[in-house]
């Protein structure tokens, strides 16, 4: 697997207004561990070493 | 209580002039009395009209208010102007534009086109100031009342109490000569966000404000700019977090710039400082002049039900949202139209009154659709919260690298009409395809023959056989059916595309305002029939 910096997102007003709904109302603190929730979810989605490896390279 | 203008008056269009019904000795009643003057008041009194039913116009003004307001007229909306007149002097007159680019600072994040589909009489969006758009609605008014239609706009009119009745509305009216009053069967209410008739009934706007103020500059300028949508976040220029340039005919040009909560208002609007604004932005050297601003503030709410009795609420008056999409006065002359033909049926008793909760089940659809993509657009620009910020910001980051960012940025989603999925009156859907053209869906544009499509369609319910053979001209309980029936060999690709895709004949029923009913793969007489009875709201009958 590769990884896809093309659009895939089937909804992505949805997606966007679903994720600053999910912070609404929490301290920094808490918008952080959610974020890092929140990443290891969709890590664990991923799964494939190689492409997770080329995600994080991406978003540094 | 006299009259005086809340806004000054760019085209005296409709001075004030004595009516008879204010030397009546009793008040004079009429079948449609319409509040407000703007670009739904007048498409709806245009509509109606044209339909045969006399309409008055009451507005308080003797013409069109100063500064652009609106200014990007969707297709659909375009496409309602062309069935009532003035959609072609519309085109011609507006700007078209088709490319927007989005900037971070200095950068191009990236740039979009509306990808304008072939085969439409109408492009995606044109440029046009409201002022325009009214005038060209007032002039469309005018001519049909040489052709007999019965259409009095009222300046100087305006409604000062109303009184709800079972069987009609009375309405008392202030001039520069004194008070009147007059009686309706219907009234519609297009006064605008501010809705003082919303007020007299006491009925609620609920929703959000939006902590931001934006300041509206329209410049006069001959700039070798291109005509293009250009959109700033975090503007290089340091003049609020976001900026807007949007070209409109004439020369004259839009530019918005967000200027955060916590401002001093007539600071702002001092001509020194909105220059100082405007300088910036266009660089050293670059001969303008200012034109008309604004500063304004985003709400989205709606009205709970856009019908209360005999009293029809449509556009701002109904709902509001933010500018960013164009969703404002387009929706409110898709109300227009949607409103028309149903109080037409109503008022010709071919359809019962109850009909009338139709328009407000479909236009609150539409009105939620709006407020849903208006409301996403503007917690965009305006992050409410630091960790929404910092997502803004990431996706800015992301979108100037990678082409999967750049759906997430969000600087308004522009006006479509709204397919009515799901709301009783539609079906069956016998297709099953093409999406677009599904029950509930405007009608798509397509070439036939030497024209389009949309021109063949409207006024009445129309049965399109496409390979099918359909009656000419059909009743059902009084209500006209006309048949069009298109052969294999004036089906293009485009028409088969949008209208057939996988079969190889189909039959369309469409309502007056150009919305598919229903559609089969076989013509059934009678199924048509009972398709068309729970279209005006006889379904159960």
């Amino acid at each position: 697997m590769t990884l896809n910096l093309e659009p895939n997102l089937s909804d992505p007003d949805g997606f966007y207004e679903a994720l600053l709904k999910a912070h609404e109302g929490l301290s920094d603190k808490e918008s952080v561990e959610l974020n890092a929730r929140l990443v290891l979810v969709l890590a664990n989605q991923i799964g494939d070493a190689a492409t997770l490896a080329a995600a994080i390279e991406e978003a540094k | 209580m006299t009259l005086q203008d809340r806004y000054p008056v760019a085209l005296r269009l409709y001075p004030y002039r004595r009516s008879g019904d204010q030397d009546a000795a009793t008040p004079v009643r009429h079948p449609v009395v319409i509040a407000g003057g703007g670009p739904t008041g007048l498409a709806a009194a245009l509509d109606l009209g044209r339909k045969g039913h006399p309409v008055v116009v009451l507005d308080d003004h003797e013409g069109v208010g100063l500064g652009s307001r609106a200014i990007c007229f969707s297709k659909r909306t375009l496409e309602i102007a062309h069935r009532l007149g003035p959609g072609p002097g519309m085109l011609e007159e507006g700007v078209i534009w088709q490319k927007g680019r989005v900037f971070r600072d200095r950068d191009e994040i990236y740039s979009f086109d509306l990808l304008p589909e072939e085969g439409h009489r109408y492009p995606a969006f044109i440029n046009l100031s409201q002022v325009q758009f009214e005038r060209f609605l007032f002039e469309a008014i005018e001519h049909a009342r040489t052709e007999g239609v019965e259409i009095e706009i009222r300046g100087g009119n305006r409604v000062d109490a109303i009184e709800a009745r079972p069987d009609g509305i009375r309405i008392e009216v202030m001039t520069p000569e004194g008070a009147y009053n007059l009686e309706a069967d219907w009234l519609i209410a297009c006064d605008g966000a501010r809705s003082p008739l919303r007020n007299m009934l006491g009925l609620g706007f609920k929703g959000r404000v939006f902590e931001d103020n934006f300041l509206i500059a329209d410049v006069r300028m001959t700039a070798d700019f291109p005509t293009e949508r250009w959109f700033w976040f975090e503007p290089w220029f340091r003049s609020g977090d976001s900026a807007l340039l949007h070209k409109q005919p004439d020369d004259i040009w839009r530019i918005d710039f967000q200027i955060g909560w916590d401002i001093d208002r007539d600071k702002e609007l001092k001509e020194e400082n909105i220059l100082a604004r405007v300088d910036a932005m266009l660089g050293e050297g670059v001969e303008y002049e200012l034109v008309w601003s604004s500063i304004y503030t985003f709400q989205c709410r709606r009205m709970e039900r856009f019908r209360h009795g005999r009293v029809l609420f449509a556009g701002d008056s109904a709902h509001q949202v933010s500018p960013y999409g164009a969703r404002g006065a387009n929706s409110g002359v898709q109300d227009a139209e949607n409103l028309a033909w149903k109080l037409d049926f109503v008022l010709r008793g071919l359809a019962p009154e109850s009909f009338l909760d139709s328009y407000d089940a479909e236009r609150i659809q539409a009105a939620d659709e709006n407020i849903l993509n208006s409301t996403r657009s503007t917690d965009f620009l305006t992050p409410k919260s630091e960790i929404s910020r910092t997502f803004r910001d990431a996706v800015l980051t992301l979108a100037a690298r990678h082409s999967f960012a750049r759906p997430l940025v969000n600087s308004g989603r522009l006006s479509v009409p709204c397919t009515y999925d799901g709301l009783p009156g539609f079906g069956p859907d016998m297709l099953g395809q093409p999406a677009r053209s599904r029950p509930g869906a405007p009608a798509p544009d397509a070439p036939v023959n030497d024209g389009y499509l949309l021109d063949l369609l409207g006024g009445e319910f129309t049965l399109l056989g496409l390979g099918i053979e359909v009656p000419k001209a059909t009743q059902v309980d009084g209500i006209s059916v006309a048949g069009l029936a298109l052969t294999d060999m004036s089906i293009g690709d485009m028409l088969r595309e949008r209208y057939l895709g996988e079969a190889s004949s189909a039959a369309y029923l469409i309502r007056p305002d150009q919305h598919v009913v229903a559609r089969w793969r076989d013509l059934d007489l009678d199924v048509v029939q009972m398709s068309v009875r729970n279209a005006v709201g006889k379904g159960g009958e």
